[in-house]
């Protein structure tokens, strides 16, 4: 797997940019991916959203899917989608240093 | 007498009783099969007849058929699994069966309702589908009359079974329009909420150029809030909006009602289940096989068959108190009709995306693997015959259940 460097610490990522490792995560990594996705700034909702998907995954082993997050955290599709524009399930667990969500296959 | 119980008799569910029955001895194991219509549908026929290419009656056949005499067939709606009491209640007399061992093999549908605004006045009339079999039918009187104008095929979530028959149904319709002198009066769009044509990234580029090609055009990353059935549009979240004068719908499948019912699923209401041996996560006398399961692979009819193969081996062993040694890799192998007489060959698993090359099949092939080609078209035709003929049956097919590097370009 190749590395890259994120907000001052190098970790392992995969072809596509998510972390391989979720411990390697740190809040600056995230405000720094949120940034190369287009997110300058991270907001409250953001991170209610970021954290529920750490815990998601923390709890059950993999990046939730959109149709869980929608239906767990509490925020709703349509605010999902302008608060992590185009794809939310992807683009939330690359911010997350999660994996990629599996669902879409 | 042991009891191994199979919850639906599509392809996956078929197969197995028609191994296991074979192999298991009689006079020790009860084999009873549940399903709730008298009447077998091959799926990827469907494809076809929108076109007129095929018709109902290419598609349907009696279940009994297919079920090996020695297994029990019982038609019903299947209500609950009680997983706790090793039982599942059935809606017949509301009659209960216990088992030893259960392999749900339901399936997974799409769920129209699931797309605010696409079932009202005008479902079946401007907007339609093609993944049911009345759909299909609908869809084929509709198309005869159609005069052209602006086709958009939409896809609304993952999963879908059989991820590129929606854009097989895009060739098919250039090629349709094509015959008919009617081309030049439509124009044809693809509204998928991936970021290409496919979910594999080598496939997606190749189809997608195929799709440029024949000048079918693709709105990626489109992911629908609601159908506006009057003005005909359909209207994304972060508010794109696509109008139409015919919108066919691909919706998002989810497992039966049942499963969900039961506490046996996840969000979509597919069962979780290691992804090689495809025992249950939960229970240790539960299997699931086919699209009912939540595993990372396509939802096809080829990956039921592969699966069904690795299930039986490993049943054989795991009744015995034996390690199931056999691991279900992913396999999936699709033929993609490309319209015109032609057709492509995929083949891939969980660790290898789609690669060029030469599929060898023994007194067939070589087929031609990401590459258009007529006898791929054949080969795609050849299927039924061999669906009805030996896959359901559980009769050897000239395919390995593991995918092999042969022929493959890295
Ligand atoms: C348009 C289209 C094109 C396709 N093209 C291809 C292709 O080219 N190649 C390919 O490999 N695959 C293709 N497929 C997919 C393929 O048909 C399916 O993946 C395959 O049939 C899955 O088999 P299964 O046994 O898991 O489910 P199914 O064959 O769907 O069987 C499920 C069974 O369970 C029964 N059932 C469900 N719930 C209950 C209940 N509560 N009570 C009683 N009975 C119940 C149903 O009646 C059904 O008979 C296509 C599918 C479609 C729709």
């Amino acid at each position: 797997m190749p590395t890259r460097e994120i907000a001052g610490k190098v970790v392992e990522v995969d072809a596509e940019g998510f972390l391989c490792n979720p411990n390697d995560w740190t809040r600056e990594i995230a405000e720094e991916i949120a940034r190369e996705e287009g997110i300058e700034q991270l907001t409250d909702l953001h991170w209610k959203v970021i954290e529920f998907c750490r815990a998601d995954f923390k709890a059950r082993g993999e990046s939730p899917t959109l149709r869980r997050i929608t239906k767990e955290s509490g925020v709703d599709t349509k605010t999902l989608y302008t608060l992590f524009p185009k794809g939310p399930a992807k683009k939330v667990a690359r911010i997350a240093g999660l994996g990629k969500p599996t669902g879409c296959i | 007498m042991k009891r191994l119980l199979v919850l639906g008799a599509g392809t996956a569910g078929t197969i197995v009783v028609n191994k296991l029955r074979r192999a298991l001895d009689p006079e020790e194991w009860d084999i009873t099969i549940v399903d709730q219509s008298e009447v077998h549908h091959y799926q990827p026929g469907y494809l076809f007849i929108p076109f007129g290419i095929y018709t109902r009656n290419d598609v349907v056949k009696p279940r009994r058929d297919y079920i090996p005499p020695g297994v029990n067939m019982i038609l019903s709606r299947i209500e609950a699994i009680e997983p706790d009491r090793n039982r599942v209640r059935l809606e017949k007399d509301n009659r209960y069966l216990s088992y030893d061992f259960l392999v749900i093999a339901t399936g997974s549908q799409p769920r129209y309702e699931e797309v605010p605004g696409l079932i009202g006045p005008e479902w079946r009339k401007s907007i339609h589908e093609f993944y049911t079999l009345e759909g299909a039918v609908a869809l084929a009187r509709h198309l005869r009359s159609w005069e052209g104008g602006h086709l958009v095929l939409n896809i609304s979530e993952l999963p879908i079974k059989c991820p590129v028959a929606p854009l097989e149904f895009l060739f098919l319709a250039d090629w349709y329009f094509h015959g008919q002198g009617k081309r030049s009066r439509v124009e044809l769009t693809l509204a998928t909420p991936l970021p290409g044509a496919f979910t594999k990234p080598r496939a997606s580029q190749l189809l997608g150029n195929l799709l440029a090609e024949k000048n079918i055009h693709v709105v990626p990353e489109f992911a629908i809030e609601s159908v506006d059935a009057e003005a005909r549009k359909i209207i994304s979240y972060d508010g794109q909006e696509i109008s139409y004068d015919l919108l066919v719908s691909v919706a998002i499948h989810m497992g039966d009602d049942v499963i969900a019912r039961s506490g046996l699923g996840n969000d979509t209401n597919h069962v979780p289940v290691d992804k090689h041996t495809l025992l249950s996560t939960q229970y240790p006398n539960i299997f699931a096989l086919g699209d009912a399961a939540d595993v990372p692979t396509s939802k096809a009819g080829s990956v039921a068959h592969f699966q069904a193969e690795i299930f039986t081996e490993n049943f054989l062993r795991y009744i015995d108190g034996l390690e199931m040694t056999a691991r279900f890799d992913g396999h999936a192998n699709c033929y993609i009709e490309s319209g015109f007489g032609k057709g492509f060959l995929i083949d891939f698993n969980y660790d290898v995306e789609p690669l060029p090359g030469r599929y060898p099949l023994p007194g067939l092939g070589p087929f031609s693997l990401l590459q258009e080609s007529p006898i791929n078209h054949w080969g795609k035709m050849m299927f039924r015959w061999m669906y009805w003929n030996l896959l359901l049956k559980g009769k050897e097919l000239p395919i390995t259940t593991h995918m092999s590097m042969a022929g493959k370009w890295q």
